[in-house]
């Protein structure tokens, strides 16, 4: 007799169906995942490296001949490279070869000893070793991002440069150190020279703004909508309108910044300022959403409680229902601010795509931030610039990971359960 | 400029308030005790205080806001009759000169003796007015402050006075949202109604043929100017359809995996890291998909014997769908949560397994919500900018071939308006006319996937 308990062919099939479905939800995942990781490895793989630079070392003899002048700031520092690069290489002569020889150092070695000469005038007459900034087709080149099995014509370095190389290697004139530039100086056209510094302090600053106006006026409004709206037509237009706002493409909000505070308003165009004000709007319907999320969550007890022994409904709110909010709301305002520092697009819109190579001071400066930095960087065409583009990705990923633990943290640590 | 006017007003209001909790409680000893008094005292020092901040701030932002043309009607009014008879827009640039003198200290080789006569008067002007309206606003802090800490005594009602400013203040705010919707579509309208003024409305929602490159003098070669809105709309439909092609299977799968299927250790690992996907910046998908995505399906195209662009729209939609998925996939999580337990109960003991509670009872309870959820999405594809601003061609080709390179809405507003351009040739209006339609076509699918939505979350509440 056949056993009872013993699955039929049918059932056997519906089992299997399920476990199928189960690994096609389980792959699903596993790919999301995948991506993430692989996203991850490609940008580190791709940027670590712009965190060293290849530095070559050169002999100047600061002649006081150089100096005649009156004013040391004029003097001829990028012949002074030239020779130094001279003296190591002796047997190089003719024009090209000359020139191809200093091209293996970047422009940016006549300001270092421009610098150094001008901090210590006392310089002059002495000879020193000092490392300078390779070019960046030599730090490519160091750094293996070059295709060398080209023909010569093809290559940004020719084999009479690849062999002085050599050379400076041997003698250990060519070395790679941590690149101080990358994370002290602003933007540049030689990507050697090319730092974040004007960037971020451009994104401090748009923060800033965002912050100082989003903050409050998110904070009241959800105030306003939890606490003390009535319960008719004009409410209910608010509240499907921030809904409706918090899903209006951001680009959108580019183009009420250039036609309201740009043009209308006449504020100035690429600046922190008009930056921090289209971006309050664009993240105050986030803010808003989760500070009301957060409201309704304090139990009504709370409220009854300060009301019952005389408070007013202005004191009830603010000594007793906001602070046990605030948790709540300032994650909500914490994951809003990373969606501002990440946004490029409504930037684009006003402006803020300049090419600015000055580390923004004030609010009305022009000046790029930290996505509007990458895109240019990866729309640039030098090789360089494509590892400089990971490497702001890195920090600008930095930045976002921590602060959505820091909103994390702030969930976890001050969540009650009532 | 007026750095110092800032910090003035600030410890103004503080003492205001400090001398108005002061003598609050003053009174109160005089006549009794604290409770004698209508208002606590800090209700008293708030109210000195607001009234030295409010009306100062009042002034202070309106002089801001004027500032500039204020000095500049006077200046260009007792500008020599020689330079009066220009036009308004040479008006305009010889102001804008003398401007340029005074904030910058540049003095062009060719500005004339008038011009910078004009830059000293101007300077006298703004040092003038700025004495002028230093001291009015440093009295506006001073005077009512002074005026209401006099009023102060046991019956003044304070705190009704104090709650009242903090309501108008909540119900501004409440405002804003509003303004901003506003704004949107004012700012949008106005410049397309512009466009639509030189551009017939049909010729562009109806047009064929996009090339909005028009010559800027009558004498440079140029295409006419064809403003045919058809091509580029097909492109955004065909990179959000790729992109909701992955992000539709992938997301849901997902979301119900989690929900139906995952341990609770694997939920907590695998949620977060999937959340990192929407976290990550868009400019970061698009330096992925333009520089390894489009590369890598061009390479595999052409290794089967494809031409692929390398700029396809495969590999925008490809990486734009993979942003959604997270997007897709906590919302469908919230949905699918919001079903009843009660109802996988019924499902398991009539004999189900899991997969057959799923299909036949939580997905269609859950329908409408994950309708709702795509909808949503669809929308954010379809306003999504720099992925494709990055991956995606510039030119429009009407085709729905996934392999070649096509344009989206997004992509010809950042062009066209990036960059210098006049402010009223059809080049840079269209760019609006694109928003516009953009913002009515996004806001129908939020209205209604948000009321599906809400109308879903209400029938299991």
């Amino acid at each position: 007799m056949k056993n009872p308990l013993e699955p039929t062919p049918q059932v056997c099939k519906r089992y299997r169906t399920e476990k199928a479905f189960k690994r096609l939800g389980l792959s699903a995942i596993v790919m999301s995942l995948c991506f993430v990781f692989f996203l991850f490895y490609t940008i580190i793989a791709d940027g670590y490296s712009a965190f060293t630079q290849t530095y070559i070392q050169i002999e100047v003899s600061f002649d006081e001949t150089f100096f005649r002048g009156a004013n040391i700031s004029n003097a001829n520092f990028p012949a002074l490279v030239k020779r130094s690069m001279g003296k190591i290489f002796p047997g190089v002569t003719g024009r090209k070869d000359t020139k191809m020889l200093s091209s293996i150092v970047s422009p940016a070695a006549a300001y270092t000893l421009q610098n150094l000469v001008e901090t210590n005038p006392k310089l002059i007459g002495t000879t020193k070793f000092i490392w300078v900034l390779a070019d960046d087709d030599v730090d490519m080149f160091f750094k293996g991002k070059t295709v060398t099995n080209v023909a010569e014509s093809n290559r940004r370095l020719k084999d009479k440069q690849l062999t002085w190389l050599d050379q400076l290697v041997s003698e250990g004139k060519l070395e790679r150190r941590f690149n101080k530039t990358f994370f002290t100086s602003g933007d540049s056209r030689e990507p050697e020279l090319a730092g974040i510094l004007g960037a971020a302090t451009g994104s401090l600053l748009t923060l800033f703004i965002t912050l100082s106006l989003s903050f409050p006026i998110g904070v009241a409004t959800a105030v306003y909508l939890e606490e003390f709206a009535p319960a008719n037509h004009w409410t209910d237009i608010i509240e499907v309108n921030i809904n409706n706002l918090a899903a209006v493409p951001s680009i959108i909000f580019g183009l009420l910044g250039l036609a309201i505070f740009i043009n209308f308003w006449g504020l100035p165009r690429s600046t922190p300022i008009v930056g921090g004000l289209v971006l309050t709007l664009m993240t105050l319907p986030t803010i808003i959403i989760a500070s009301r999320a957060s409201l309704k969550s304090v139990p009504p007890s709370i409220r009854e409680a300060a009301l019952g022994i005389g408070a007013s409904k202005l004191q009830t709110i603010t000594h007793h229902v906001l602070p046990l909010a605030l948790p709540g709301m300032l994650t909500g305002t914490i994951i809003g601010m990373a969606q501002a520092l990440g946004e490029t697009a409504p930037l684009l819109m006003i402006g803020m795509v300049a090419f600015i190579a000055d580390v923004p001071g004030t609010f009305t400066d022009p000046s790029a931030v930290l996505p509007v930095q990458i895109y240019l960087w990866a729309d640039s065409p030098e090789r360089a610039f494509s590892e400089k583009t990971s490497a702001a990705i890195m920090i600008l990923l930095a930045f976002l990971i921590a602060m959505n633990s820091i909103a994390v943290f702030l969930r976890k640590r001050f969540e009650t359960k009532w | 400029m007026y750095s110092y006017l800032i910090p003035c007003i600030l410890i103004c209001t503080v003492t205001a308030y400090i001398l108005g909790t002061r003598r609050a409680t003053t009174l109160a000893k005089r006549i009794g005790e604290v409770k004698d008094l209508h208002s606590l005292p800090a209700h008293y020092g708030v109210f000195t205080a607001l009234s030295s901040a409010i009306p100062a701030l009042f002034i202070f932002a309106i002089w801001c806001f004027c500032e500039d043309k204020v000095i500049g009607t006077l200046v260009s009014r007792s500008l020599p009759t020689g330079l009066l008879q220009l036009s308004k827009n040479e008006l305009s640039l010889v102001l804008n000169e003398v401007q340029n003198i005074v904030f910058g200290g540049f003095v062009a080789s060719s500005s004339s003796d008038a011009i910078q006569a004009a830059a000293e008067h101007y300077k006298t002007l703004t040092s003038t007015a700025r004495n002028i309206v230093s001291g009015v606003v440093i009295g506006a802090t001073i005077i009512p402050a002074a005026i209401a800490y006099g009023r102060i005594t046991p019956k003044l009602r304070a705190r009704n006075i104090v709650e009242t400013v903090a309501m108008v203040f909540l119900i501004c705010c409440s405002a804003v949202a509003i303004l901003t919707t506003l704004g949107i579509v004012l700012s949008v309208l106005f410049e397309a109604i512009r466009f639509f003024q030189v551009i017939p409305i049909n010729d562009f929602i109806f047009g064929l043929d996009w090339s909005p490159q028009t010559a800027m003098r009558a004498d440079q070669a140029g295409s006419s100017g064809a403003f045919g809105a058809i091509p580029v709309f097909a492109g955004t439909f065909l990179i959000a359809m790729i992109a909701m092609l992955v992000a539709i299977p992938v997301g849901l799968l997902s979301a119900i995996y989690l929900s139906e299927y995952a341990s609770t250790p694997f939920r907590t690992w695998a949620k977060p890291i999937m959340e990192i996907l929407a976290g990550i910046p868009t400019v970061v998908y698009g330096f992925f998909a333009a520089l390894t995505v489009a590369p890598f399906i061009r390479d595999i195209g052409n290794a089967v014997g494809l031409t692929v662009s390398s700029e396809s729209a495969l590999a925008a939609g490809l990486v734009m769908g993979i942003m959604i998925i997270p997007f897709v996939s906590s919302l469908s999580d919230d949905v699918i949560h919001a079903v009843p337990q009660s109802m996988r109960d019924g499902s398991f003991a009539l004999g189900a397994t899991r997969f057959e509670t799923i299909m036949y009872v939580i997905i269609p309870a859950a329908l409408p919500g994950i309708v709702g959820s795509i909808l949503l999405a669809v929308s954010r594809a379809i306003g999504e900018t720099m992925i494709v601003v990055m991956a995606a061609g510039l030119s429009a080709n009407l085709t729905f071939n996934p392999l070649t390179a096509v344009t989206t809405v997004t992509v010809q507003i950042v062009t066209l308006l990036v960059g210098d351009q006049e402010f009223d040739s059809p080049k840079t209006l269209v760019a609006f006319a694109l928003g516009l339609l953009l913002f009515i076509f996004t806001l129908i699918l939020n209205i209604i996937a948000l009321q599906i939505v809400r109308k879903y979350r209400e029938q299991y509440e």
